[in-house]
């Protein structure tokens, strides 16, 4: 069973062609990876397909424009990927 | 419709928000300028105002599950078929169904048939956004009364 990094990874792979062995979870996946918010879009449609889940990406923009929360917080994939795993829990409780 | 002001559908015959569906009438006029360029002598609707009809009745299906509090937006469109020509004077039947509501996005599902025969259909994003000024929720409360938008269907359940 692959991680939900690993499920992360392929699907930005995938939906922006990147080589795969470039995304790490250390990526960030707008600063290193170059990811714009039109392809994020693919990329959370993505992921809320393969999860069951609903990122909460307008919650996180908000945080992130008024200073609450950095994007190295939502967009490190790594950070993304636990984040991901939490919504999962959560769904599941 | 009226292609020239974009203003492609004429009628929302269907919407239920509980299925997220919508089925609206768009009529292609037998006269505009567009047909005078597209061909020349041979004249079809234009594929990419067949993806705007189909992303106007997506937004039309969207606004309405968002109560018009924002606006939906164009954002992507993926896997648009073109199956058959279609000509000045026909009339479309558009269906669009939302497959998945993301944070601050819908994908929909749209297709066009005339005469039961399908002519086209893709997959759409659109952006919700809030909207540019409150005049404009205004125009667009306005627009969907004119086109029959059952106003009654917001404060349904």
């Amino acid at each position: 069973m692959s991680s939900t990094f690993d499920t992360v990874a392929n699907i930005i792979a995938e939906t922006c062609d990147i080589p795969r062995d470039t995304i790490k979870p250390e990526s960030h996946a707008i600063e290193d990876l170059g990811i714009d918010s039109l392809d994020f879009l693919d990329i959370a449609f993505a992921i809320d397909k393969a999860f069951g889940i609903k990122l909460p990406l307008e919650q996180w923009t908000q945080e992130v424009n008024d200073g609450k929360a950095t994007t190295e917080q939502y967009f490190v994939l790594q950070n993304l990927s636990n984040r991901i795993d939490a919504l999962v829990a959560a769904k599941g409780a | 419709m009226r292609l020239e002001y974009f203003q492609l559908i004429d009628r929302i015959v269907e919407l239920d928000l509980a299925k997220r569906t919508i089925r609206v009438e768009a009529n292609i006029p037998e006269q505009s300028t567009i047909f005078e360029g597209h061909f020349p002598g041979h004249p079809l609707m234009p594929g990419v105002l067949l993806v705007e009809t189909m992303a106007q009745t997506s937004g039309w299906l969207i606004i309405g599950s968002i109560r018009f509090e924002r606006m939906p937006f164009l954002a992507a469109v993926k896997e648009a078929k073109f199956r058959t020509f279609v000509t000045p004077g026909t009339k479309l039947d558009v269906t669009a169904q939302i497959v998945h509501d993301g944070s601050g996005y819908s994908v929909t599902r749209a297709a066009i048939k005339a005469s039961g025969k399908a002519i086209c259909d893709a997959e759409l994003t659109l952006r919700i956004m809030p909207f540019p000024d409150p005049g404009f929720r205004t125009r667009m409360e306005e627009t969907g009364r004119r086109i029959g938008f059952p106003m009654e269907a917001l404060t349904d359940g």
